[in-house]
């Protein structure tokens, strides 16, 4: 079984899925030739040709209003927004037509758009090349929002979302775009949208995490287990909808959570998660669930590691939770 | 409602079969590109009065399809707008003084056609053979609506005839219109095109010019077609652009672009057809400004008196009416009598009271639609929040 990193199982879906569905379209910013800046489009362009493969202009809403055009007319575009910071020109047509197309023509058009990103820091991008806008559009009805933490998922997840009929941002955790490898089948397979992974077993504290922020709880469950505390691994996966079941399941045993991801604490996706929690665990909890975010500051330069979630912040959240 | 000037007969000219065009109206296609975004194409004069050699393509039966078309438009706005009044309706906007730039346009498309709403192209998709009865229920938005109720009146959809179901915002559905016509690109058997309409205020706006921008790089078989009524609710056109006409915009983008009396049907028709017949070739995106004027107010919520000085709008109300100005034509020929026009009116009079009140008092949607069609499948939360709705809604 061949090794791949993120962008290679990104390109392996595309390529499985083009292959198979002949109205599947890439367009955006440099994908085509140049294969995309972080390559995950590569080879696209030789194979597929240029009317299936498009250098669009560069203009986010014109790329994503024009993958809207063509899934009314039938295709099954999958258009690259090149960082999701400059996903916001195509923000209305994201909110206000994409993920409401469906709904308000009363499912005559479904709008089949499966949009790509890389998102997250940790790559010294500053402001513009760092942040975490998910949370913007998980709360946006209509449109689903997955986040993969590893090649195989990847891969299963982005096929996944290419064969169902809702719009989907399928954000790619750009720090460990190389840096995460692993096993990937060269045959098709899926994984399941909506479906958490335990990732590691554990019973007394349940860190939950999506993206490159899966190995930063991993890290942090190996240092708790040096000093003995046991901690159970949840990756989210498909944040919209989410797997409530796999999270109650975990906490309702462990009595004790930590939720961390990058983006900013306050409204961050991990106050849905919690809350929901609350709703379903509380008579098993025996501490506050604690959240180790991205700051409440736009994203920094020079300091983007002080300000991103590590091992060492969330092993204090779990020290603080085991100590309530 | 058009009065007859039907005394004047200056043209007794017998019909004659469709043809390409070729009269004197028609150098304005010869002229350079700045010219035609600058000029004005005009077959009836504001008199009516018109050179036969311009319009040997409008034989009896197009011209009065035309006009039934727009009397349609006009006699079920009057109706719709009563019942807003009234307060059957939420909400309603006419198309008044417009009716030939989306008539006119429209019926230049074939059947596979696309048509990308903006605000007042609803006589148009019912011109091109929307269900009428759909229209009606979605104006209610009641358990008949097909699109479940959903959105204000006025946003209807429409995949058999190809009208696609538009937002409230402004020029986003131009990107779509382009996108759809990259599909027909990558896609299409060559024979489909795609109309996306625009008013002066969406000229404004960033995805206007993302649309043309796209359009032009691609080739797309997409026409865009801009209903200049000069008025954006209470903006001018003077408060929306210094440009000296709209269409020369288009010019930017490498797109032939091409301006049109909006209340000259005839002329309407020839720039739209020129330029679907040019998309349909594969010779690329055409923009068309069609010059008209917002006779009614921007919609039942607003008053034009507060800011306009309607004496203009008299003006344009009684000497540029587009209905007026085609009827006389009509009559001309000796293709509609009193007694047909009485007949028509009252045709489409009887058609609109018939469904209003087929669907006046049909319930609202049932409150399982609250949740469908957000997703293909609702997720377990939509299921929970309408659980707990219907455990307290009888």
């Amino acid at each position: 079984m061949p090794t791949m990193n993120i962008i290679q199982a990104v390109n392996n879906a595309l390529r499985i899925q083009m292959a198979l569905e002949p109205k599947s379209i890439v367009l955006g910013e440099d994908v085509g030739k140049f294969g995309g800046v972080f390559r995950a489009t590569s080879g696209l362009y030789d194979e597929f040709g240029e009317e299936r493969v498009i250098d669009t202009p560069l203009a986010e809403a014109g790329i994503i209003g024009a993958a809207i055009g063509m899934a009314v007319y039938g295709m099954r575009p999958i258009p690259e927004i090149q960082f999701s910071d400059f996903i916001f020109p195509a923000f209305d047509q994201i909110v206000n037509e994409l993920a409401k197309f469906r709904y308000r023509s009363g499912g005559q058009y479904p709008c089949p758009v499966v949009i790509r990103t890389p998102v997250g820091g940790g790559i010294r991008g500053g402001h513009y090349h760092s942040q975490s806008p998910e949370a913007l559009f998980v709360h946006t009805p209509g449109i689903k929002v997955v986040i993969p933490s590893n090649p195989y998922d990847a891969k299963g997840l982005l096929l996944s979302c290419l064969r169902q009929d809702d719009p989907v941002l399928f954000m790619e955790p750009k720090k460990i775009y190389r840096a995460s490898r692993g096993d990937v089948p060269e045959n098709d397979y899926t994984v399941e949208l909506g479906k958490a992974k335990v990732t590691r077993e554990g019973d007394q504290v349940t860190l939950i995490a999506y993206g490159a922020m899966l190995h930063v709880i991993e890290e942090a469950a190996a240092k708790a287990a040096e000093i003995g505390i046991s901690c159970e691994v949840i990756d989210l996966r498909t944040l919209m909808p989410f797997d409530i079941e796999t999270i109650t399941e975990s906490v309702t045993k462990n009595g004790r959570a930590v939720m961390v991801h990058e983006a900013p604490q306050t409204c961050g996706y991990g106050a849905e998660i919690c809350s929901s929690l609350y709703e379903r665990c509380m008579a098993h909890l025996e501490a506050p669930i604690g959240r180790v975010c991205g700051f409440d500051t736009p994203f920094p330069y020079s300091l983007e590691h002080e300000y991103m979630p590590n091992a060492a912040r969330v092993l204090g959240a779990i020290r603080k939770t085991l100590e309530w | 409602m058009p009065d007859g000037q039907s005394e004047k007969t200056e043209n007794e000219a017998m019909p004659m079969p469709p043809q390409a065009p070729t009269g004197p109206a028609f150098a304005y296609f010869d002229q350079d590109e700045e010219a035609k975004a600058l000029g004005l194409f005009e077959i009836l004069s504001e008199d009516s009065s018109y050179d036969p050699a311009n319009t040997a393509r409008f034989d009896k039966a197009l011209s009065l399809d035309l006009y039934r078309g727009m009397l349609l438009t006009r006699l079920m706005d009057k109706q719709f707008m009563a019942l807003q009044r009234q307060g059957v309706l939420g909400f309603y906007a006419e198309t008044l003084g417009q009716e030939a730039a989306g008539i006119g346009s429209a019926a230049a498309l074939s059947s596979q056609d696309w048509l990308v709403p903006a605000l007042r192209e609803h006589g148009a998709g019912l011109y091109r053979g929307m269900d009428f009865g759909n229209f009606v229920a979605q104006l209610f938005g009641n358990a008949n609506d097909v699109t479940r109720g959903r959105q204000m009146p006025l946003h209807p959809s429409d995949p058999a005839t190809r009208y696609v179901n538009m937002s409230s915002c402004i020029a986003t559905q131009l990107p779509h219109a382009m996108g759809i016509a990259m599909g027909i690109q990558i896609a299409g058997d060559g024979s489909e095109v795609c109309m996306g309409y625009m008013g002066d205020g969406a000229t404004s706006e960033a995805e206007f010019h993302v649309a043309m921008n796209f359009a032009g790089v691609r080739k797309a078989p997409v026409v865009m077609v801009c209903q200049n009524n000069q008025w954006a609710i209470s903006t001018p056109g003077t408060g929306q652009t210094a440009s000296e006409t709209i269409a020369v915009k288009g010019l930017g983008y490498g797109i032939e672009s091409l301006r049109a009396d909006g209340n000259d049907i005839l002329a309407v028709y020839e720039v739209s057809k020129y330029a679907v017949e040019k998309a349909r070739r594969g010779d690329g995106p055409t923009f068309i400004e069609l010059l008209t004027y917002r006779v009614s107010a921007h919609t039942s919520s607003d008053d034009p008196s507060r800011y306009r000085d309607e004496s203009v709008t008299k003006v344009w109300r009684t000497k540029r009416d587009p209905l007026v100005r085609m009827r006389v034509f009509l009559e001309k020929n000796g293709w509609l009598s009193e007694a047909d026009f009485e007949a028509m009116v009252t045709q489409i009079e009887a058609m609109v009271r018939k469904s209003v009140e087929k669907q006046r008092d049909v319930t609202m949607p049932p409150l399982s639609s609250l949740i469908q069609d957000v997703f293909q499948t609702p997720w377990w939360r939509l299921e929970e929040q309408l659980a707990t709705l219907e455990a307290i809604v009888d």
